[in-house]
C-alpha cells in the first residue's frame, strides 16, 4: 500500500487519538475547551490499532516523518495507559502493618550483620571508655568533648537548657542530620557495601565513645535518661539503613545467576522500601528526641522505662507484625 | 549506531524509540534546580528570619525537604521532570518507558548521595559515560532513563523543489539520511554539500556539483510527500 493511501485510510483515526491525548494532557483550564471525540473506554483498542499502524509504517519503510509522528503518539499513549496507578492510602497502611516488618524479617541475615557492625563497636567503646575515659581524646575534638560534657552536666535543670522554640529547632536539626546519615549509609552500600560498613562502624564507634565517656565521668544519669526515649527508633533506623545498604552491595558482589545490573535492580526495590520505613523511624526518633527526651519533669526511672518499652514494642513489631498474611 | 537512542518494547509488541540525554544537559538541569532551590530557601529564609529559633527550624526542615524530596516529588507528579529538567526538555522514565513512580524516583534520588562522591557527581559521571544509556548509579539501581521530551514531532524544513521519485525502494535509514541532508544543505557551502551528495552515487546517478545536491533535495521533496 502506498503511503498516501495509508494516510488517507487511517488519518482520521490517528487524528482522533491525537486529539484524545491532547485533551488528557491539557491543563485543567484548557480541558473544557478541547474537543474530545473519543470516549475513554475505547482508548485501549484505538491505542492498539495505532501500535499496529506504527509497526506497519516501519515495516513498509514509510517516510520518517510519519514513523516519527506515530512513534510519538504511541509513546504518549503508552505513558497514559501504563502510568496510572491508584489506591495510595490503602497501600501505606498495608506497608506499615505487614509489608515493612515482613521485608525486614526476610532480610534478617543482613539485619543481624548490620547490627553486629554497628552495636559491636558501640558496646566495645562503651566498655573501653568506662575503663579508660582519657582514650576519648584520641577520638574526638576536645571542643566537642567539652560541649557534650556541659550538655549533660547533672547541675543543669534541663538538658542543654532549652525552651519550647529550641525543641522545635532541635527536632528539625535531628531530621536533617540523622536522616542524612541514614541515607548516606544506605546509598554508599552500592560501592560493594564498603560505604555502608564504614558508616556503621564509624557511627557505632563515635556514639559508643561518647556514651562510655559521659558514663565514666559521672554524667551517666542525665545522658542515659536523655537518650533512652529515642534510642530504639534512631539506632534501629541506622541498623535498617545499614541492612538496606548491604542488600545493594550484596547484590553486586553475589548476583546469584543474574547479571549484576539485574541483581542490583531486583535488590533495589525491597531495599528502598526498607528505607521508607527507616526514614519514618528517623522521623519518629527526631520527634521523641526533640520533645520528650529533654523533659526533666519525669524522674530518670520513668524515662528508662519508656525507653525500654519502645525497644520492646519495636522488637515485637519486627518479629510478629503482619505474620500469617501471606506477604 | 552512534545515535544515543534507547529502544523499548511495549506489551503491544511495538518498539518505541527514545533519545537518551547525556551528561551536559543533565548537569545544566541540575544547576538550574540548584538555583531554584537556593531562591526558594532565600525566600523562606527572609520570612523565617523574623521568627527566631522557630524560623531556624522551618529553615532546616525546608532544607531537608528541598534536598531529598524536591527532585523525587517533581519527577512523580510533574510528568517526570523537575523544573530544571523541564527547562532543558528532559524527563525521567522507567526502563520500560512508563512514567516514574515513587519507588524508582526515590531510589534514584537517594542514590545521589553516592553519585555525588567524591565531589560534584564524579562517580555519577563515570557511570554515565561507561554505559550506553547514560545512566548514573542511581538510574542503574532504579531502572530509570533520562530522555528528551518530544511533545511535537519536529517539522522538517526542506527547501522546495520539484519532487522526483527515488529509483528504488529506500530503507528507513536511507530515507532519513537523505532528509537530514536536504535539511542541512541550506546551511552548508555549495562545495561541501555537492561533495556529500556525490557520495550517494546510486541516487544521484553520476551527477556532480550542484546538480547532485539538487537531485537529493528533489528526492527529499518526494519522500516528505510533496507531489
Amino acid at each position: 500500500m502506498r503511503q498516501a493511501v495509508f494516510e488517507q485510510r487511517h488519518g482520521e483515526e490517528i487524528g482522533r487519538f491525537e486529539r484524545w491525548l491532547e485533551h488528557k494532557q491539557a491543563g485543567r483550564r484548557d480541558r473544557t475547551r478541547a474537543v474530545n471525540a473519543l470516549p475513554d473506554v475505547e482508548m485501549p483498542a484505538v491505542y492498539r490499532r495505532i501500535c499496529q499502524l506504527l509497526a506497519l509504517a516501519r515495516d513498509r519503510q514509510y517516510s520518517p516523518d510519519l514513523v516519527d509522528r506515530l512513534n510519538q503518539l504511541v509513546l504518549r499513549g503508552h505513558h497514559l495507559l501504563y502510568g496510572a496507578r491508584g489506591g495510595h492510602s490503602a497501600r501505606v497502611l498495608r506497608f506499615l502493618a505487614a509489608d515493612f516488618p515482613g521485608m525486614v524479617r526476610d532480610e534478617w541475615r543482613l539485619v543481624v550483620a548490620s547490627m553486629v557492625l554497628f552495636f559491636g563497636p558501640l558496646l566495645a567503646m562503651i566498655a573501653a571508655l568506662i575503663a579508660h575515659p582519657d582514650f576519648i581524646y584520641h577520638l574526638l575534638d576536645p571542643r566537642h568533648i567539652a560541649q557534650f560534657q556541659e550538655m549533660y552536666d547533672p547541675a543543669n535543670t534541663r538538658v542543654g537548657m532549652r525552651d519550647a522554640d529550641d525543641n522545635v529547632m532541635m527536632f528539625a536539626y535531628y531530621i536533617w542530620n540523622n536522616v542524612k546519615i541514614g541515607f548516606q549509609t544506605f546509598a554508599t552500600g552500592m560501592a560493594f557495601g564498603l560505604g555502608t560498613i564504614f558508616y556503621l562502624l564509624s557511627n557505632g564507634l563515635t556514639i559508643g565513645a561518647v556514651a562510655g565517656y559521659l558514663t565514666a565521668v559521672g554524667h551517666g544519669v542525665p545522658f542515659w535518661s536523655f537518650v533512652s526515649g529515642h534510642s530504639a527508633m534512631e539506632l534501629g533506623a541506622i541498623v535498617l539503613s545499614g541492612a538496606a545498604g548491604l542488600k545493594l552491595g550484596g547484590a553486586l558482589i553475589s548476583p546469584r545467576g543474574l547479571s549484576r545490573k539485574a541483581a542490583l535492580v531486583a535488590a533495589g526495590r525491597p531495599a528502598v522500601k526498607i528505607m521508607y520505613g527507616a526514614a519514618l523511624m528517623f522521623l519518629i526518633a527526631a520527634f521523641i528526641e526533640g520533645f520528650w527526651s529533654p523533659l526533666k519533669t519525669f524522674p530518670p526511672s520513668t524515662k528508662y522505662a519508656v525507653g525500654l518499652a519502645i525497644w520492646l514494642i519495636l522488637l515485637l513489631y519486627f518479629l510478629f507484625a503482619g505474620r500469617g498474611r501471606g506477604t | 549506531m552512534l545515535d544515543t537512542t534507547a529502544r523499548i518494547g511495549t506489551p503491544e509488541g511495538i518498539e518505541l524509540t527514545l533519545r537518551v540525554a547525556g551528561p551536559v544537559p543533565r548537569a545544566l538541569a541540575w544547576v538550574l534546580d540548584l538555583l531554584i532551590r537556593a531562591v526558594i530557601l532565600v525566600i523562606i529564609g527572609l520570612g523565617a528570619g523574623a521568627l527566631g529559633q522557630f524560623g531556624a527550624a522551618i529553615m532546616m526542615l525546608s532544607m531537608f525537604l528541598l534536598e531529598w524530596l524536591y527532585p523525587a516529588w517533581f519527577e512523580v507528579n510533574w510528568s517526570g521532570a523537575t523544573p530544571g529538567k523541564r527547562a532543558m526538555g528532559l524527563m525521567v522514565l522507567h526502563d520500560d518507558g512508563t512514567p516514574v513512580r515513587w519507588s524508582a524516583a526515590l531510589t534514584r534520588n537517594l542514590l545521589r548521595a553516592l553519585d555525588f562522591l567524591p565531589f560534584m557527581y564524579f562517580l555519577g559521571y563515570c557511570a554515565m559515560v561507561s554505559n550506553r544509556d547514560f545512566k548514573r548509579l542511581g538510574d542503574l539501581a532504579a531502572d530509570t532513563l533520562v530522555v528528551y521530551r518530544e511533545e511535537k514531532p519536529r517539522t522538517l524544513k526542506i527547501p522546495e523543489a520539484p519532487p522526483v521519485a527515488p529509483p528504488f525502494q529506500m530503507s528507513a535509514a536511507e530515507q532519513r539520511t537523505v532528509l537530514d541532508f536536504a535539511e542541512r544543505s541550506a546551511r552548508l557551502t555549495p562545495e561541501r554539500s555537492a561533495e556529500l551528495a556525490e557520495i550517494a552515487a546510486s541516487l544521484t546517478a553520476g551527477r556532480s556539483g550542484d546538480a547532485a545536491t539538487g537531485r537529493l533535495v528533489a528526492l527529499a521533496n518526494h519522500l516528505i510527500g510533496r507531489r
